[in-house]
C-alpha cells in the first residue's frame, strides 16, 4: 500500500527527467550533423563526442570561466551573507526589520524582472551607473559594461550576489536566533574581544548552516544560466561570454549538434552530482 | 567604592554609540538592496522624455500611469498571462496531489527502498534545468508537445515534486500519529481518521507547497525558453523578454520596460512574503532548528 503513494511521483519524475537523461547518455554517443538536420538518422560515434570535447580547448576555457564565476559568486555571497546576518542580530528591532524586509523584496523578484530592472541601470546611454560614477569623477559616460567580457561577469557576479544573499543572510540569521545574549555576555565579562566572540563562539554554532548555504550556492551558482543570457541579448558578446548553460543551449538549439550538446550535459549534471552528495547526506542524516 | 561602576558605565555609552552607527548601516543596507526594486516602480511610472534626460529623475512625480496601460494594451500580455495562469495551475494542482501522496508515504509508512527513494528525490532536486534541458526539448518535440501547456506543465510538475515531497514530508511528520490513534479508537476508519483529522492540519503545509509550485511555475525562464519556441505560446517572463527586444529594435523605451516587469513581479512578491520562512526551513533542513 505505501509503495502505491509513490507511484505518481516516480512516474512524473521518469517522464519528465529520467527519460531525458537516458536520451542524453545515448545521444552523447551520436554523431548529429549536417546531414541529420535533413532527417538522417544519427551515426554512432562511440566516445568520439567527448575526446572531441575533452581536446576542445574552448570547452575547458568555458569550464573554468564558470567553476571561476560559481566560486567568486558563491564565496562573495556567503561572505556577505554573514556580514548582514551579523549586523541583522547586532542591532534593534526596527532596523533588522528594515533590513529583512529589503531582503525579501529582492528575493522575490522574479529573475527576468530583475534582470530587465539591472540592464537599465548598467545601460551605457542613460543608465544610473554611470551618471553616479560620473558625479564620482569617473569619466564612464557612454562606457558600456557589457562589451567587454571582463566588466560583463562583473555585472553579472553583482546580480547574482544581490540575488543570492537574502537567502543566505536569512538563513544565517536564523541560526545566530539560536545564540543566547547571555552566552555573548558572559564571554564578554570574561575579557573576550569582539574577534574572540565571533571566533570561538558565533561562527563554531552557525558552521552548519554556513557550510549548507555555501554549498548550495556552489550548485546553483554553477548553473547560472537566465542572468547571463539576458545579459547577452542586452548587449554582451555571445561567444566570448558563454557559461556552461548558455554553452550547451548554444549547441544545442542553434548548432542543432545534439551530440555534442548532450556530452557537456552529461558533464555539468556529473559536477553537480559530485558536489551535491555532501549536501544529500547531510540532509539524509537528518532525515534518519 | 564607586570605581567599578563607573567603570561598567562607560563602555555601555560607547557600547550604544556602536549600536546606533550599526544600526544606520542597517538601513544604509536595505536601501541599497531594495533599490532596484524601487527604480523598477519609479522608472514605470516616468515618460520617456524624463528618463532620457542626463540627471535621473528619483521620485515618480508628473508621472502617469500610460506606460502600464500601453503594456495591458500588448495582445502578447494578455495571451502570455493566460498560458502562465493555465500552466501555473496545472503545475500547481499537480504538484500538491502528487507530492501529498510520496510525503504521506514516506512520513507515516516504513517500506522498501523509502530510503532510496528519499536519496533519489533529494539528489534530482539538485539536478540543473541547464543540465537537461536539450534533451527535454528533444523528447517534447518527439511526442510534439513542444508550445503545448501541457507539456510544459508536465516538466515544471516533475521540476518542484521532490521538493514539495520534501517540504510536506515535514507537515505530515508534524501532525502526531497518536492523534489518529486516539480517533481510531473512537471508533473512526484509518482512512476517516486520517481526513478528519490529519487533512485538516495539513492545510498550512498544502497552502506552502502549492505556492512554491506557484512561484516555480511562474517565475521560470530556462525550460519555457526552449520548449515553448512560438511567439503563440510565450509564458510571462518570455513575453517580458520578448517585450524588451521588441523595444530594443526601436530606442528601448525603459519606461515601459519596467512597466512590464512590474506587472510581472508584483503579484509574485506578495505571494512570496507569504511562503518564504518554509522555502528556506525546508532547505536548510536541520542545520537550522527552529
Amino acid at each position: 500500500m505505501p509503495a502505491v503513494l509513490v507511484v505518481p511521483t516516480l512516474l512524473v519524475l521518469l517522464a519528465a527527467l529520467g527519460y531525458p537523461v537516458g536520451w542524453q547518455i545515448v545521444t552523447s554517443f551520436q554523431h548529429f550533423g549536417m546531414m541529420q538536420q535533413f532527417g538522417q538518422p544519427p551515426e554512432w560515434v562511440g566516445l568520439s563526442n567527448y575526446t572531441a570535447l575533452l581536446t576542445d580547448p574552448n570547452l575547458w576555457v568555458i569550464v573554468g570561466r564558470s567553476i571561476a564565476f560559481c566560486l567568486v559568486c558563491a564565496l562573495v555571497t556567503v561572505a556577505v551573507g554573514l556580514a548582514l546576518a551579523m549586523l541583522m542580530y547586532a542591532v534593534g528591532r526596527g532596523p533588522r526589520v528594515v533590513l529583512q524586509v529589503a531582503l525579501l523584496l529582492a528575493w522575490a523578484m522574479p529573475v527576468v524582472a530583475s534582470m530587465t530592472v539591472w540592464t537599465w541601470i548598467v545601460n551605457w546611454r542613460n543608465g544610473l551607473l554611470n551618471w553616479a560614477l560620473e558625479r564620482l569623477g569617473v569619466d564612464a559616460q557612454g562606457h558600456n559594461w557589457l562589451v567587454d567580457p571582463i566588466s560583463f561577469f562583473v555585472v553579472a557576479a553583482v546580480i547574482v550576489v544581490w540575488m543570492s544573499v537574502p537567502f543566505v543572510a536569512l538563513s544565517i540569521y536564523a541560526g545566530l536566533t539560536q545564540l543566547s545574549p547571555e552566552v555573548l555576555e558572559a564571554a564578554e565579562i570574561d575579557g573576550a574581544g569582539g574577534w574572540q566572540r565571533l571566533r570561538h563562539i558565533i561562527l563554531p554554532l552557525v558552521a552548519p548552516v554556513i557550510s549548507i548555504v555555501l554549498l548550495l550556492q556552489l550548485i546553483w551558482d554553477l548553473r547560472v544560466f537566465t542572468q547571463v543570457k539576458l545579459l547577452q541579448d542586452a548587449g554582451g558578446v555571445a561567444n566570448d561570454t558563454h557559461l556552461l548553460g548558455t554553452y550547451i543551449y548554444q549547441l544545442g538549439t542553434g548548432a542543432g549538434d545534439f551530440g555534442m550538446a548532450s556530452a557537456v550535459s552529461i558533464l555539468m549534471l556529473v559536477i553537480t552530482v559530485a558536489v551535491s552528495w555532501y549536501y544529500v547526506r547531510s540532509l539524509m542524516k537528518e532525515e534518519s | 567604592m564607586r570605581t567599578p561602576f563607573l567603570a561598567a558605565k562607560q563602555p555601555r555609552s560607547r557600547r550604544s554609540g556602536r549600536r546606533a552607527l550599526l544600526s544606520v548601516v542597517a538601513v544604509a543596507v536595505a536601501v541599497v538592496w531594495a533599490f532596484p526594486v524601487y527604480w523598477m516602480i519609479n522608472s514605470a511610472f516616468l515618460d520617456t522624455v524624463t528618463l532620457q534626460r542626463t540627471t535621473p529623475t528619483f521620485l515618480p512625480f508628473g508621472g502617469s500611469l500610460d506606460n502600464f496601460a500601453t503594456v495591458l494594451d500588448d495582445a502578447g500580455f494578455l495571451r502570455a498571462l493566460g498560458i502562465s495562469l493555465t500552466v501555473t495551475l496545472i503545475t500547481v494542482a499537480a504538484a500538491i496531489v502528487i507530492a501529498f501522496l510520496g510525503a504521506l508515504a514516506i512520513s507515516r509508512f516504513r517500506f522498501r527502498g523509502r530510503r532510496s527513494f528519499v536519496l533519489a528525490l533529494l539528489l534530482i532536486q539538485m539536478l540543473p534545468a541547464e543540465g537537461l534541458f536539450i534533451a527535454q526539448y528533444k523528447m517534447m518535440s518527439s511526442v510534439g508537445l513542444l508550445n503545448n501547456v501541457l507539456g510544459l506543465a508536465l516538466l515544471y510538475t516533475a521540476a518542484v515534486v521532490p521538493f514539495t515531497v520534501w517540504m510536506l514530508r515535514g507537515f505530515v511528520a508534524g501532525v502526531p500519529i497518536e492523534l489518529e490513534e486516539a480517533a481510531m479508537v473512537d471508533g473512526l476508519s484509518r482512512s476517516k481518521a486520517f481526513l478528519r483529522i490529519t487533512f485538516p492540519l495539513l492545510a498550512p503545509g498544502l497552502v506552502a507547497s502549492g505556492v512554491y509550485a506557484f512561484l516555480q511555475a511562474w517565475n521560470e525562464f530556462t525550460v519555457a525558453l526552449v520548449v515553448m519556441t512560438e511567439e503563440q505560446s510565450r509564458t510571462l517572463p518570455l513575453w517580458l523578454r520578448g517585450f524588451v527586444q521588441a523595444s530594443a529594435t526601436r530606442e528601448t523605451d525603459w519606461g515601459q520596460v519596467m512597466a512590464a516587469s512590474t506587472v510581472v513581479a508584483v503579484p509574485v512578491i506578495i505571494f512570496f512574503l507569504i511562503v518564504q520562512g518554509r522555502m528556506s526551513s525546508g532547505l536548510v533542513g536541520g542545520a537550522v532548528k527552529g
